[in-house]
């Protein structure tokens, strides 16, 4: 498999030099074409940021102030606004968090989802709107030629995301970034929202990446992991081996604190101690460290870079052990 | 779970929407019902527009036609509203007045939201230094005192129908873009407006199809109390004499 999207050294960071905030530091990941990478991290941990900076959608006061984002071998942060516009939704297309609030309600569901064929395409509304119900259809949405005419208001969320798949999917893109596609809704949804949206980027060949808190939903649907703690990727490994094999000691406390079957249901479930560390003022050396349970005086010194464990690209961040 | 076309009939599709009341009348008695007091409004709006739009047929006498002999007249049969100093029909002269103010008051409505809007919307989208250097210009525009700068203009350019849609329409539109502004800021920020970036649309697309439809509630009250608003001051100023010339009737200059 060929790298379709590379990410490396990214830093990001918030406000004006030189007291920004640096929110994402020294991110690198890559995905192929046909492959699912997830990226999983807790709330502030960077990794949206890090999605919403691929396609050049930081808004104020983000800025890409390190690091290149290699897109079937052009720096996307060195093109134009104009090339980048016909990138966004042709070749690499986001799918948002909140189904309720990513379609305009003011438009009916038929014009959005045409709406990115006809940017890119520049076919006619007749012809876009033929395809926008022949993706609805793809989507598993009924009776999709009278949909068409509706608006999102009249979807349940789990439609909402469907449609949201649909309009991502029109211009069948290389690469689907879907940030917490299934957050905001309930799990038998989720399950069939997930299901879609693997299947569809299977039979596009198209490359997938997963944003997501849910380790339950990695274990599932991803290749390949990256774990994200306070802006930086601590470890990264395929999805098996991480499961199979954590090393990073904030992955080995995400992986015991999911309760299991096994779990007795009267035990509390295990917790790592602590509070995920303010961006905007790290503790020197790991930013990990202060919460972590192997932590030593030799983990302050620096912040430990990536480096390879075992075999096969399994690579984490943490000084403590070998 | 696997999803499939004929596992995930999630939403039977329901019968259309009834009507209970298809047609104007069944509208208009919806209206009547829920909401009384607005068709009360609507019926005082429609009856002026009714006597605006009828003035000339209306009319009793002809608005210039004077009759020296029944000059300030009180109200009566013959003159409804009475006379004015030259004998002239104060009731004919408000139905033609209705035509000139309303015209004037919708045009001048219209040309300030235009104003407010595109300004609104640029200031609002982009955010940012932009917005910073419209919202100064803003300020440094609402400072002027209105009335002021409309005796100053017209003292210059003569009075007429055409300078007072331009200046207030200016007036108007330059500040009530702070309006616009604000609720572009708050539409700005949905999550559909990041969608539509993410599709790769483009600003004016955005502006025009997703932020524009989004603020449309806002756009039309700003638009009908200028319209109030714009009668008001056309009155003052015709009756200072630096509105529409005489002997044009208009509310003001009676």
């Amino acid at each position: 498999m060929s790298t379709l999207l590379r990410v490396e050294d990214l830093s990001i960071a918030f406000g004006e030099a030189p007291d920004d905030v640096r929110v994402v530091e020294s991110v690198t990941f890559d995905v192929a074409r046909g492959e699912t990478l997830a990226i999983v991290g807790e709330s502030g941990s960077g990794k949206s940021v890090t999605a919403l900076s691929i396609l050049g959608l930081l808004g104020h006061g983000g800025s890409i102030v390190d690091g290149s984002i290699c897109f079937g071998g052009v720096d996307l942060h060195t093109l134009d606004e104009a090339a980048v516009r016909r990138i966004r939704g042709n070749e690499i297309s986001m799918i948002f968090q909140e189904p309720m609030t990513s379609l305009n309600p003011a438009l009916t569901i038929g014009k959005q989802v045409a709406e990115p064929i006809r940017i890119h395409r520049g076919v006619s509304w007749k012809e876009a709107l033929e395809e926008a119900a022949q993706l609805l259809e793809r989507v598993s949405i009924p009776d999709p030629r009278q949909r068409l005419k509706d608006y999102p208001h009249q979807f349940s969320g789990g439609m909402r995301q469907r449609v949201m798949i649909a309009m991502a999917l029109a211009c069948s893109p290389a690469l689907i970034i879907a940030d917490e596609p299934t957050t905001a809704l309930d799990v038998t949804v989720q399950a069939q929202v997930l299901n879609l949206l693997k299947t569809l980027t299977r039979e596009m060949n198209s490359a997938l990446v997963l944003i997501t808190h849910d380790l339950g939903v990695v274990a599932q649907y991803a290749d390949k992991v990256a774990v994200m703690y306070a802006g930086g990727i601590v470890e990264t490994a395929t999805a098996q081996e991480l499961y199979r094999n954590p090393k990073h000691p904030y992955t080995l406390g995400l992986m015991a604190s999911i309760p299991g079957a096994s779990v007795n249901p009267r035990s509390r479930l295990k917790a790592i101690d602590g509070s995920p560390p303010d961006v905007a003022n790290l503790p020197d050396g790991c930013p990990f460290a202060p919460r972590c349970q192997f932590a030593h005086e030799g983990c302050t010194a620096f912040r430990p870079p990536l480096r390879a464990v075992g075999g096969g690209g399994h690579m984490m961040a943490c000084v403590g052990y070998d | 779970m696997t999803v499939s076309p004929t596992t995930t009939n999630l939403v039977q599709p329901g019968p259309p929407r009834a009507a209970p009341n298809a047609g104007l009348a069944g509208f208009l008695r919806e209206l009547v019902r829920r909401k009384p007091l607005g068709a009360i409004g609507g019926a005082v709006f429609l009856i002026f527009v009714f006597f605006g739009v009828f003035a000339d047929l209306l009319a009793p006498y002809g608005i210039n036609e004077t009759n020296l002999r029944a000059r300030l007249e009180g109200p009566s049969l013959s003159h409804l509203f009475g006379t004015d100093h030259i004998g002239r029909d104060v009731f004919s002269r408000v139905l033609k007045g209705a035509q000139v103010s309303m015209i004037v008051a919708v045009v001048t409505s219209a040309f300030a939201t235009v104003v407010s809007v595109a300004i609104g919307a640029i200031a609002g989208y982009f955010g940012g230094r932009l917005d910073s250097v419209i919202q100064r210009f803003v300020d440094a525009w609402m400072t002027f005192p209105d009335l002021v700068l409309l005796i100053v203009v017209i003292s210059v350019l003569g009075p007429g129908a055409t300078q007072i849609i331009v200046i207030l329409g200016l007036l108007y539109g330059i500040g009530g873009s702070r309006i616009v502004r604000g609720a572009v800021l708050s539409v700005r920020e949905n999550t559909y407006t990041r969608a539509a970036q993410s599709i790769g649309a483009g600003w004016g697309h955005i502006i025009w199809r997703h932020i524009l439809p989004n603020i449309a509630p806002v756009v039309i009250v700003v638009f009908t109390t200028r319209i109030s608003a714009v009668i008001l001051v056309e009155a003052g100023l015709s009756f200072l004499g630096l509105g529409i010339a005489a002997p044009a009737p208009t509310w003001g200059g009676m």
